[in-house]
């Protein structure tokens, strides 16, 4: 496991006006800074993945995850957060 | 830096293909358990459990939370409890399934496996005790998983206890037939059983494992049947290719959750099980998977073809993701819970005989597979004796869980509900082995077993 507290944090949704904006919203309330962000139409869906660091942020022991479901269910769109070492230890020898 | 078609590759397995971590098992060792009386051993049983696991469901659930990857269950294995219970005095092993009952409730796990024993070789009077305590065992409790290991490639196969599992199943079918035999559900014997294993029913912690110890199994038919669409019309060689990325990529979630869970719960990870073990959701079954190599339906001809090939490729592309690769490892054909398998065996095309085949050459054996109610004992020892011979002559893990359901025959269907799913009665060639079976004795270790 690595030592960076970074995570990769998905939207996948119809697009509308405003994702963008809620998520970085969101992220500067909790402290969390963004470190690239990219998107994409795929399928036809709207599509960004974000790169952020956690700095003292724990996934599993803060609330990260609940609101950004619930911002997620406020833009219709689906968003996920999930730790980097996930896709280093699956994609990456 | 990972790219985004790797991320959304990723996210698309979680959210479409049913990947999952199937179970994160705590073994736990009870050697130190044993008392002279029942009460003492019982107690002590439960309290190092509670001790040992009383955070499994807490850990599992944070790391599930970290990384977005469903980890379906936690649960528990033990000493086979025909040791443990040794030195107890009594004969009646019921209590100690009850103990091993209460403390799962109690650390909120979903099954314990232990309520074993390993006669391949020969019956201890502990041994005898446990066997004869079964049916009323998994009758009185709920999440106990019981295990009997009957043969393997060192010893033969012990005919005496093949001969009496068909008796017991057929007790713990009757003991149980207001709820459909769901006894024999929680009840598997083996062949060459494996000490490390995280799945149920089969899981028990082997006497040559430590005090205690993590061991997760892994699922994820889905993402390699996902994989497969898109090579359709490929030759057989990419296929192959195809099969091993996918289960390197699956194995290394599973190595990353376990070594998580180990170091999170001070414990020692011991191994991946890196299996294919499907659900009766759509989009989560091994029979669908073998489908896709160009079958119409699992269980015509080709079926064992593809089953060997698809066992062997997530081998070869998990054991390049972890070093400790153990348990059963392969992909698992329980016809009960894979929607596809469900569905070929009402059509016909799948038979007990063609399961059977197909047992040589996966991981596991016949599973979860409903018979009549009125099969003969003998013909169920039958059934047994022919799997343990395929373990036991080609080296190798064979287990047989079946469910002779009780006023059910061909044409009914069971339901069992939740992961154990549903299943149509299979018919099953009824000419009888009585005297072969009632022979008892041993059969000898094949010559191959000296390998010294």
């Amino acid at each position: 496991m690595s030592s960076k507290n970074t995570a990769v944090i998905t939207v996948v949704g119809v697009d509308r006006v405003g994702i963008i904006a809620g998520v970085s919203n969101l992220l500067a309330q909790e402290g969390i800074n963004i470190k690239d962000i990219s998107q994409t139409i795929l399928d036809n869906l709207f599509t960004m993945i974000m790169i952020v660091d956690l700095k003292d942020v724990v996934i599993e022991r803060s609330d990260i995850s609940e609101k950004l479901n619930k911002l997620g269910e406020e833009l219709g769109v689906q968003i996920t957060i999930q730790h980097t070492d996930l896709f280093n230890a699956m994609h990456r020898i | 830096m990972i790219t985004d078609f790797e991320i959304l590759e990723t996210t698309r397995m979680f959210s479409e293909q049913h990947l999952d971590i199937r179970t994160i098992t705590m073994g736990i060792n009870l050697m130190d358990c044993s008392a002279s009386t029942v009460e003492e051993s019982c107690q002590k049983i439960y309290d190092k459990i509670c001790r040992y696991a009383g955070r499994l469901v807490e850990v599992g659930e944070e790391i599930s939370k970290k990384y977005h990857v469903p980890i379906i269950h936690k649960r528990i294995s033990v000493t086979p409890i025909s040791i443990v219970a040794a030195a107890c005095g009594a004969t009646d092993y019921t209590p100690f399934a009850k103990a091993l009952d209460k403390a799962a409730k109690a650390c909120g796990v979903n099954f314990i496996g232990g309520f074993s024993a390993l006669v391949q070789k020969g019956y201890t009077t502990s041994d005898k005790n446990l066997i004869n305590s079964i049916p009323e065992a998994l009758a009185v409790t709920d999440f106990v998983c019981s295990s009997v290991n009957l043969a393997s490639t060192r010893t033969g196969i012990n005919m005496d206890a093949v001969r009496d599992m068909g008796i017991i199943i057929k007790k713990a079918a009757e003991r149980t037939a207001d709820r459909d035999a769901i006894g024999c559900a929680k009840l598997v014997v083996f062949a060459n059983a494996p000490e490390d294993n995280p799945f149920m029913a089969g899981a028990f912690l082997g006497p040559g494992e430590p005090e205690c110890v993590i061991n997760v199994g892994i699922s994820g038919p889905g993402v390699v049947k996902h994989a497969l669409e898109s090579v359709k019309g490929k030759d057989l060689g990419v296929v192959a290719e195809t099969i091993k990325k996918a289960a390197f990529k699956i194995t290394r979630v599973g190595e990353l959750v376990a070594r998580e869970a180990s170091q999170r719960l001070g414990v020692p990870f011991g191994i991946i099980d890196l299996s294919l073990a499907p659900t009766p959701a759509v989009g989560d079954s091994v029979a669908r998977l073998l489908e896709e190599f160009g079958l119409e339906e699992c269980g015509t001809w080709g079926t064992t073809a593809a089953l060997a090939m698809l066992n062997d490729a997530v081998k070869k592309g998990g054991t390049m993701a972890s070093s400790f690769v153990g348990g059963l490892s392969g992909a698992f054909i329980p016809v009960s819970e894979d929607e596809g398998m469900i569905a070929a065996a009402r059509s016909g095309c799948l038979k007990l005989e063609k399961l059977e085949a197909m047992t040589c050459v996966c991981s596991v054996g016949l599973d979860m597979i409903a018979i009549p109610g009125d099969t003969d004992a003998t013909t169920i020892s039958g059934i047994i004796a022919d799997e343990m011979a395929l373990g036991t002559f080609n080296n190798k893990t064979t287990a047989v869980r079946i469910i002779p359901v009780p006023g059910k025959g061909v044409g009914d269907e069971v339901e069992f509900g939740g992961l154990l799913g549903m299943a149509p009665i299979m018919p099953v060639n009824t000419a009888s082995c009585a005297d072969f079976i009632n022979r008892g004795g041993r059969i000898p270790a094949p010559i191959h077993s000296m390998r010294n």
